[in-house]
């Protein structure tokens, strides 16, 4: 697997997990924030990407 | 009267509760999720259990490197300190060959990335199962 976006997916789903059933208790708890950990990750990948784009100038 | 308290020895039952305490972390450490498996957090437990090695099996496969402790470089010296957190499987991974790395792969950063960002998650596991031991959560 070389795909850059389905790694960094990869990697934000695993952080968002555990950073989420680290933090809440209850399952829907720990479903909503992970969701939006995840959501939060791959928005701020996305914008920062398209930040990028004009480099290297 | 003064206002400063006399300390007082601790008791065979607070000795013997931190001694229970540190054989929790190590085991949290050792093996992600223990610590919260053996407090009766099952779910937690299980999902650290499965998340945490699997976080770690894929840094692995995707070349990256596990970093030897090198005291003349404090960069490497941290990285394989964070990596370390994971507990046995960095061992295992290191007694079986693995995680030479290849910087050449197109995959080596993330590879590291995983490697290094599962042990730090095991050692904030490891704290948490600390604070769910002492009352705090």
């Amino acid at each position: 697997m070389k795909s850059h976006l389905l790694l960094m997916a990869l990697f934000a789903f695993f952080v968002s997990l555990v950073f989420a059933v680290i933090a809440k208790d209850e399952p829907r708890d720990q479903a909503r924030l992970g969701g939006m950990m995840f959501g939060g990750f791959m928005l701020a990948a996305a914008v920062l990407g398209w930040f990028m784009y004009p480099f290297p100038l | 009267m003064s206002d400063k308290l006399s300390p007082v020895p601790a008791t065979t039952a607070e000795r013997s509760q931190s001694g229970g305490l540190v054989l929790l972390c190590l085991a949290s450490w050792v093996v992600p999720g223990a610590g919260h498996l053996w407090l009766g957090r099952r779910q937690k437990g299980l999902i650290f259990l499965v998340a945490l090695p699997l976080m770690f099996a894929i840094g692995l496969a995707l070349e990256g490197r596990l970093f030897p402790f090198q005291l003349a470089d404090m960069l490497v010296c941290l990285e394989a300190f964070a990596e370390l957190g994971i507990g046995a499987a960095y061992f295992a991974g290191s007694a079986l060959g693995l995680g030479a790395g290849d910087v050449r792969a197109v995959t080596y950063e993330y590879g590291n990335a995983f490697l290094i960002v599962a042990g730090l998650l095991n050692l904030l596991v490891v704290i948490d199962a600390y604070d769910v031991a002492k009352g705090r959560k």
